[in-house]
This record gives C-alpha cells, structure tokens and sequence, in this order.
C-alpha cells in the first residue's frame, strides 16, 4: 500500500464520525423538513401530500409582512453590532493603564447563558420599574413610565438593543485582534509625515479593517437572522405581532399551533435565504484572501 | 528622534477622551450585569415602588438564600446545565480532534467541498429544524430525557469547532510530522504523541466555546424536546421564578447569578488561552 493511498484512508477514518454525526442530526432532518413542507403534517394521525399549498398559504398570510421584517430587524441588528464593535475595539486598543483589565470585561454578555442576559434585559425594559425607564424619569426625559416590550415600535427596538448587546463582545474582540494585525510601520510612516490621529484612524485602521468588518458582518448576519431566543423570552413576538421575525413565526406555526408542514414550508424558505447568505458569506472571503482555498 | 513609542504617547485631553469612550462602551456591555446584581439584593417590596431607586436601601443576601426555597429545583437545574453542557463538550471533542487534525495535515479532492459544507452547516440554527428533529428524537424515543438536548446539542456545535481548532492546528509546523514519520511513527501515534500536546491550548479555547456555546443552546432544544422538570436545564428552569401573579425578579437575579458564577470562575482562569485563541482564529480564517 502506498503512503498516500495510507494517509487517505487514515485523512477518512478521522473525518468518518465528525461527518456521519452530522449527516444524521442535520442533513437527514434538512431533506425531512423539505418532505414535509409538501405535506399536511399535524398531530393527526394520517398525512397527505398537498404539493404547494403550504407555500402557497405562506404567501397569502401576512408572511411577506414577517420577511420584511425579519430583514429591517437584522439590518439594523448588524449595522449597530458593526458600529459600537468597531468603536469598542478602538477605544480597548488604545495603550492606556488597565486595557486588559477594560478587554476582560467586554467578555461576559457572551459567556454568560444567553437566556440569563435576556432575563436582565427582561428587567431593565419594565415599565413600572425598570432601570432604563426609571432613569429617563429621574433625568426628566419622559414624563411617566414607558412600557418598552408592550408598544410595537419600542419592543422591536428593544430586541434589537439585546441582540446587539449579545453580539457585541465577540465583533469587539475580533475587529480587535484585525486592528493589531495592521503592520505598526504604516502608522510610524504616515506620523513621520505629520499625519495627526484622526487622520490615520481613517486613512489607515478604517480602510484595512474593512475585510473584518465585511466578513464579521457577513457571519452576523446569519448568526441574527437565525435569531430566537432573545424574541421569544423579551416578548414571543408580540406585541400583536410586531417582533415576530421568520424564526419566531416557524416556531409558533409548527410547534405552538403543531402544523408541521405549514412550519416546514417556512423553514425550507429561511433556508434558502441562509443558503444564499452563505452563497455570498463564501463569494466574498474568497475575494477577500484570493490566495487561499475555500 | 522618531522612535516608533512616541507613536502611542497620548496628550492628556485624549486620554480623557479614550477613557469616556471606554465607560461609555463598557456601560452598555455591562449594565445588565449591574443592575441585576443590584436588583439580587433588593427586597421584592422594594422592586416594586416608585419613583425608581437605582440603590438598594437595606440591601441583604436575602434573596439568595429564599431562592432555594421558593424553587426547590433549582440545584437540580444547575447540575443538569452542567452536566449537559459538559457531556456535549466531551462528545463534541472527540469527534473533532480527529477532524480538525485531518483538515489540517492532510490535502485531497474534495475535503475543500468538505470543509465549506461543515461551515454551511454551521448556519442553520437548531430552529430551524425543530419540527424533523422532534420527529428523529421521538423516533429515537430520547424525547424528555437529557439524550434530547445532547444529541442536536453536539451537531450544531461540530462545524464552529472544527474550524476553529484546524486553523490552530495548520499553524503547527509540518516538520514535527516528518521527524515522526521518519522515526517510523504510525499517523494514529504522530497524531496522540506529537500533535495532541502541542495543540492543547488550542483545544483549551475549542473546549471552552464549545461548553459556551452548550450553554447557550439549551434554551431551543430543552423547551421543545423537554418536559420534565427533572431534565430542566437553567436558562429553562429559571422560568420557574415567573411566579402565577408576578415574576419574583430579585430571586430570579440571584438564582442567574448563583447560576453564573461557576463558569465565571472557570472563564476568568482560562481567559489568557481565550482571548489569544480566539484572535488568532478569527483574523487567519
């Protein structure tokens, strides 16, 4: 046997569990979920192939109403991730005493159990005696309590200021380990020619971190869209509907109201916009790092 | 005369400026975090009275000791938290120890294709799959006990560490396998002898996020595989503060807190590995 032909088996016999696991939880429930979006799954016993009418419905419902959301929540979700990430990791690069100790301290909406952070969020959004309203009343901001979660406009931006909250430590740190990467001569080139701070924050650190921020965004993105427990603890998708975004609306179709096959019809939808995002997610990286495969 | 750390020197105004840009951003990082702690040591009485009092007057650790009582469970949620989390982990390290390594050592058609299906994978969220894999778990008959947030717990989790621990991996120099190999090493032993030591830091970071991230999942998966209580994970099992007529919020903060504070301490031991790996990672791709 020869060596190569060795080193591919062995390559296959330590690829072989990783990708079997895989192929069984999610490529296996992939091809069902498409199955039985054709179908008219419920608790009933008997199922009968419907074809389209799943998809169909979905058109007819207020469905197109939940897409356009879902895209403006995730919008802005990112754009804010992106903004209040790039300052962050600008203002922690700085080489001020305590930097490390300020680093550590970004870091835990992102290890503590997204649920647990929700919850406090949960708190400071109430009306009646929540930090956030208590503090807009004691600055004379507003003059009685706001009930965040119970108006549609407050409670769509309120997920999102969580979604962001969440999101945040992670594109900090990452966009900080892009800004240390920028080879320290540039900077020592454009201070010998009399360029002030400002201008090398945006000749220099903005234009080479923007392969960071394309691809950090491109991953929040998908990340944001696929979004679920932040809506569903802080308000279920209400009021009335006003933060229900794709996610939320499959999961009240399928397992609150147990249609399996109008919520599969709407989970091979989000996967196809998944699937294009990926599309992209891959079109642009490779653009990004021409010399390196996938 | 240019020396290259007069670069970093700072006049005193904009270290003013640096240090406000550092409270701003890390008030809104860390604000829930204060005002839940704060809320903890708040009477219930006290929570709910206007105007609003950012100070807890006669704060007490009371509520940290009640909420033992009001939940009895709540011990059992965060030992199965843990237990499901650390399961995952351990699963999800085994299988990806091997494929990582494979990833990274070794090059032939289709493990390109291979790899990018791993990070597609990586995009779809359990949620949308729910409805297939409820029918698989019941198929399975492991609905209601802790199998139902393992098992899709560890696939989810496989394509993020997978590329996080290659990317280490690739880093190790290809000579070390050579020497082995010339040495008359089998892979399988150049793989645990060689490889595995040196590559533990970055098994370290792959650990902890995936244990993170473990964590993290519970929610989606126990509250639509799980019905018992006794399978009740945290983030679930917190539900259970919502009491019939009002939420019992100061008991709620210290059951997060309480709940929090093992992972904490493991996190603030590790953090020098997390931080350094997690960087790495992120700008090699």
């Amino acid at each position: 046997m020869s060596v190569q032909r060795s080193a591919f088996i062995f390559a296959w016999i330590l690829l072989l569990p990783a990708v079997l696991y895989v192929l069984a939880i999610v490529a296996y429930p992939l091809v069902d979920t498409f199955i039985l979006s054709f179908t008219d799954a419920s608790l009933k016993k008997t199922t009968n192939w419907v074809g389209w009418v799943n998809y169909e419905k979905i058109f007819n419902e207020r469905f197109a109403e939940v897409i356009i959301r879902t895209f403006i929540w995730t919008f802005f979700s990112v754009a804010l991730k992106m903004v209040i990430g790039t300052f962050g990791a600008c203002m922690l690069n700085a080489a001020v005493p305590g930097r490390s100790l300020f680093r550590l301290l970004t870091m835990p909406p992102w290890i503590v159990p997204m649920a647990i952070g929700i919850f406090m969020w949960g708190w400071m959004y109430n009306g009646q005696f929540g930090m956030i309203s208590g503090l807009l009343q004691r600055f004379g901001l507003v003059d009685g309590p706001v009930a965040f979660l119970a108006y549609g406009s407050t409670a769509f931006w309120a997920t999102i200021i969580t979604d962001v909250w969440i999101g945040v430590p992670l594109v900090t740190i990452y966009f900080l380990a892009a800004i240390q990467s920028i080879p320290k001569d540039l900077y020592e080139a454009a201070w010998t020619d009399g360029a002030g701070r400002w201008y090398r924050f945006r000749r220099i650190t903005l234009p080479l971190m923007v392969p960071a921020i394309i691809t950090m965004s491109m991953l929040s993105l998908i990340a944001t869209f696929n979004s679920f427990d932040i809506i569903w603890i802080l308000t279920q998708g209400g009021p009335s509907g006003e933060t229900t975004t794709m996610i939320i609306d499959t999961y009240q179709t399928a397992i609150g109201s147990k249609k399996y096959g109008e919520g599969a019809a709407r989970a091979v939808l989000i996967c196809i916009f998944l699937s294009l995002f990926c599309f992209a997610y891959f079109r642009v990286t490779r653009r990004l790092n021409p010399e390196k495969r996938a | 005369m240019s020396s290259p750390a007069m670069i970093d020197r700072y006049r005193w105004w904009e270290i003013v400026l640096i240090y406000c840009g550092i409270a701003l951003f890390l008030f809104f990082v860390l604000s829930p975090f204060v005002e839940g702690f704060l809320v903890s040591l708040k009477p219930l009485a006290q929570l709910f009275s206007s105007p609003y009092r950012f100070w807890p007057e006669n704060g007490s650790f009371e509520a940290y000791r009640t909420m033992w009582i009001s939940v009895p469970g709540f011990g059992r949620y965060i030992f199965n938290s843990f237990f499901i989390s650390t399961v995952v982990t351990v699963i999800v390290l085994c299988l990806v120890i091997p494929a990582a390594y494979a990833f990274a050592r070794f090059e032939f058609k289709g493990m390109g294709i291979l790899l990018g299906a791993f990070l597609t994978v990586n995009m779809f969220s359990g949620a949308v799959l729910l409805i297939p894999l409820f029918r698989l778990m019941r198929s399975m008959g492991v609905l209601n006990t802790y199998l139902a947030m393992i098992v899709p717990g560890v696939a989810f989790l496989i394509p993020s560490a997978i590329w996080l621990l290659r990317t280490y991996m690739i880093r190790i120099p290809q000579e070390l396998n050579e020497a082995a190999y010339m040495d008359g090493a089998s892979h399988f032993y150049t793989l645990r002898r060689v490889i595995l030591p040196i590559a533990m830091p970055g098994i370290i970071v792959v650990a902890i996020t995936t244990f993170i991230g473990a964590y993290a999942q519970q929610f989606i998966f126990a509250l639509t595989f799980n019905s018992k209580t006794e399978y009740m994970p945290l983030p679930v099992g917190l539900f259970a503060y919502f009491g019939k007529q009002e939420v019992i919020w100061n008991e709620l903060m210290a059951a997060s807190f309480v709940g929090i504070a093992p992972a904490m301490v493991v996190i603030f031991f590790l953090q020098r590995y997390l931080v350094g790996g997690l960087t790495a990672g992120a700008v090699k791709q």
